[in-house]
């Protein structure tokens, strides 16, 4: 210690200059104005929420991410699982507006079902998000996936793939009734009008069912083995028509894609395995926190139900080879759940 | 003068086979080796569910619980392995699961004496139940590295034939043996034919229909394990499915009536056939899903429709079971 002095000189220097600065900073703090209207605002609310069913990637990942940002404020989050039934889910719709809620959170089966309820609801000052699958009526805010957009990315890739191939692809949609398969079927039809020279040999339905899709794959294979390429709608189905064309021993000549919620078991470690070459997640964590950003917004904003309306379409994550190693690509739903 | 009269069987297996020849000249690419294999393949699963329907049927009763047995087991198999325990343990622990539940049913309907329909149904949705609220995590239950070599059974070919029709076979097998050879397979013939005729007679009637129950909850779990090999993961959600009216689909249109005592392993392969002969061939000709259904309804309608023209009831054949 050479150069540094005495040391109860800079102890001493220090205190004095302690001394000085405190009465500027230490005597008294600097009361922020707006967080304890946030928080009253936020404070003993309801939020309900209706999934279409509850114990699928998607909905458990939205309902942990809700979950986690909004119980700290003191929001109560309360949940009606309409498991797969659209009438019940209905019923528990009609039910939440005589409760009001403050926010509805809701999942829709199908474009009209409940798009006359979710009017209502605003109408009785319920502010309604709906997630991934839109109703006709546009609420306070629409936060998901754009169909559209992943039909046409899904059927773009699978196109570039078939360069220079048989230009034969074939589409495995999900169940005609939802939406969010036929907004995709549209997107893919949009890139196809494009490229007159891709042949669709086969456009079928599989329910949303690995085993039908695996089925309807496996004939069109036989059929035709110089397929290049397919666009499936959902990666939880396309495990069966991935199944397929592995059981074709066609892995990797013939190009699957897909779109999903990007959870690791089911997107990143299929893409890894060669399952599937491309899947588009939406990226369920983000989505559940747009979700709340929305809510804790749309209560502290005092806004009047029915008066403003939005859409945050999600940002997709394309998962490939390249990225599907990586820790940001997917999500554990076990660890949105701690 | 005798009028020829043909059996629904006979009359299935007509349409079946106009079917397979309209399509054979009809549709390129129908009638390959290589096709046929995957018509199998694609109706295995539902002809082994068909089985352990029939063999409920011919005692008399019928099983709604069947699909709980196909999915909640396997899944099971598969949710344990993810959570880190051996192969073989999990599938001990499935198996007593299965013979559990079949136990179960069989006791409700041969001791309780509450009618099958009504039975299976309510123990159905217990165990499809059970297996969202405390078995598993999430719907589909994914495959995990643990489980590798186990896909064999539904994946891949044996001697050139893919192994889920292998199984099928194997079941068929069994089931007629059970059926035909053994005396347990008779008594089961003689209860659905007259119950109290059976049990005046001697026939330990109640422990036999227990014993039906756990036999097809047994074959619904192999089925679910087929299954869920052949696509490397149970989709637990097929519970809410109409899988449960295809199987008895599969059993009454392939003649084995609904009042009991008829029938055997035949009727349900010419009733698999039938189904998986009009899917592939709407599948090649890119029929759309509307399209589908309809053709499904009217052939099967048809099916019935001349059964009941030609051979029209009477009082004893308007004898039915429970349902």
């Amino acid at each position: 210690m050479k150069n540094s002095g005495n040391p109860t000189r800079a102890a001493l220097a220090a205190l004095a200059f302690t001394a000085l600065a405190g009465p500027a900073l230490a005597q008294q703090g600097l009361d922020e104005p707006f967080q304890k209207p946030f928080k009253e605002a936020l404070a003993g609310k309801t939020v309900a929420y209706v999934p279409v069913a509850m114990n699928f990637d998607l909905t458990e990942g939205w309902y942990a991410g809700l979950k986690k940002e909004l119980e700290p404020f003191g929001v109560k989050f309360v949940i009606r699982d309409a498991n797969w039934n659209t009438n019940a889910g209905a019923q528990a719709v009609t039910s939440l507006i005589s409760e009001k809620p403050a926010v509805m959170v809701v999942h829709n089966p199908d474009v009209q079902t409940y798009a006359k309820l979710l009017q209502r609801a605003e109408n009785e000052g319920i502010y309604v998000i709906q997630i991934n699958m839109g109703s006709a009526y546009r609420s306070a805010a629409f936060v998901g996936a754009n169909w559209i957009e992943i039909g046409e990315r899904d059927a773009e890739a699978v196109v570039k793939a078939c360069e220079g191939k048989s230009n034969k692809i074939a589409i495995v949609q999900g169940a005609l009734s939802a939406a969010a398969s036929a907004y995709t079927l549209k997107g893919v039809e949009n890139v196809l009008a494009k490229h007159p020279e891709i042949k669709v040999v086969s456009s079928q339905a599989a329910d949303w069912d690995a085993a039908k899709a695996k089925a309807i794959t496996q004939t069109v294979l036989k059929q035709n083995p110089d397929l290049c390429g397919i666009v499936g709608f959902w990666d939880g189905m396309d495990i069966g028509t991935a199944a397929a064309v592995k059981e074709a021993g066609l892995t990797g000549k013939v190009f699957l894609a897909t779109s999903g919620g990007g959870e690791r078991k089911g997107a990143c470690e299929l893409v890894k395995s060669g399952a599937f070459d491309l899947n588009l997640s939406y990226d369920v964590p983000t989505q559940a926190a747009q979700m709340a950003g929305t809510i804790k917004w749309l209560l502290s904003s005092g806004a009047k139900p029915g008066s403003i309306k939005g859409s945050e379409y999600t940002t997709l994550i394309p998962i490939t080879k390249e990225n599907a190693d990586s820790q940001t690509s997917c999500w554990n739903l076990s660890d949105l759940k701690k | 003068m005798k009028r020829f009269r043909f059996s629904q069987q006979e009359i299935v297996f007509a349409v079946f086979a106009l079917l397979f020849l309209v399509f054979s000249i009809f549709l390129n690419g129908f009638l390959t080796a290589e096709n046929m294999l995957t018509l199998l393949q694609n109706v295995a699963v539902l002809g082994i569910l068909g089985l352990a329907m029939a063999i409920v049927v011919i005692g008399r009763g019928i099983d709604i619980s069947l699909i709980a047995a196909l999915a909640v087991p396997p899944g099971l198999v598969l949710q344990m392995v993810q959570n880190g325990h051996s192969l073989p343990f999990s599938l001990l622990i499935a198996v007593l699961l299965t013979i559990a539940f079949g136990l179960v049913n069989g006791w409700l309907i041969a001791y309780a004496e509450v009618p099958s329909l009504f039975a299976t149904l309510a123990t159905g949705l217990l165990l499809a139940g059970l297996g969202q609220a405390a078995l598993f995590q999430l719907d589909v239950v994914q495959w995990s590295a643990g489980m590798n070599g186990f896909e064999q059974l539904g994946q891949g070919t044996l001697l050139g034939i893919p192994t889920s029709i292998v199984m099928f076979a194997i079941a068929c097998i069994v089931v007629a043996i059970l059926l035909r050879q053994t005396r347990w397979g008779a008594y089961i013939y003689a209860i659905g034919d007259n119950p109290y005729a059976a049990r005046v007679t001697g026939i330990p009637s109640r422990p036999i229909i227990v014993l039906q129950y756990v036999i097809a909850a047994l074959i619904g779990c192999f089925a679910g394990l087929v299954m869920a090999a052949s696509v490397n993961s149970m989709p637990t959600r097929v519970f809410n499915s109409t899988l449960i009216y295809d199987v008895i689909l599969v059993v009454v249109l392939g003649g084995i009536g609904l009042s009991g005592g008829r029938g055997g392993v035949l009727n349900v392969i010419i009733g698999t056939l039938l189904i998986g002969t009009m899917l592939n061939g709407m599948t090649i000709m890119d029929i759309s899903y509307a399209g589908q259904n309809l053709i499904k309804g009217v052939v099967l309608l048809l099916a019935v429709i001349t059964d009941s023209f030609l051979n029209p009831r009477n009082e004893e054949t308007a004898q039915q079971g429970d349902i």
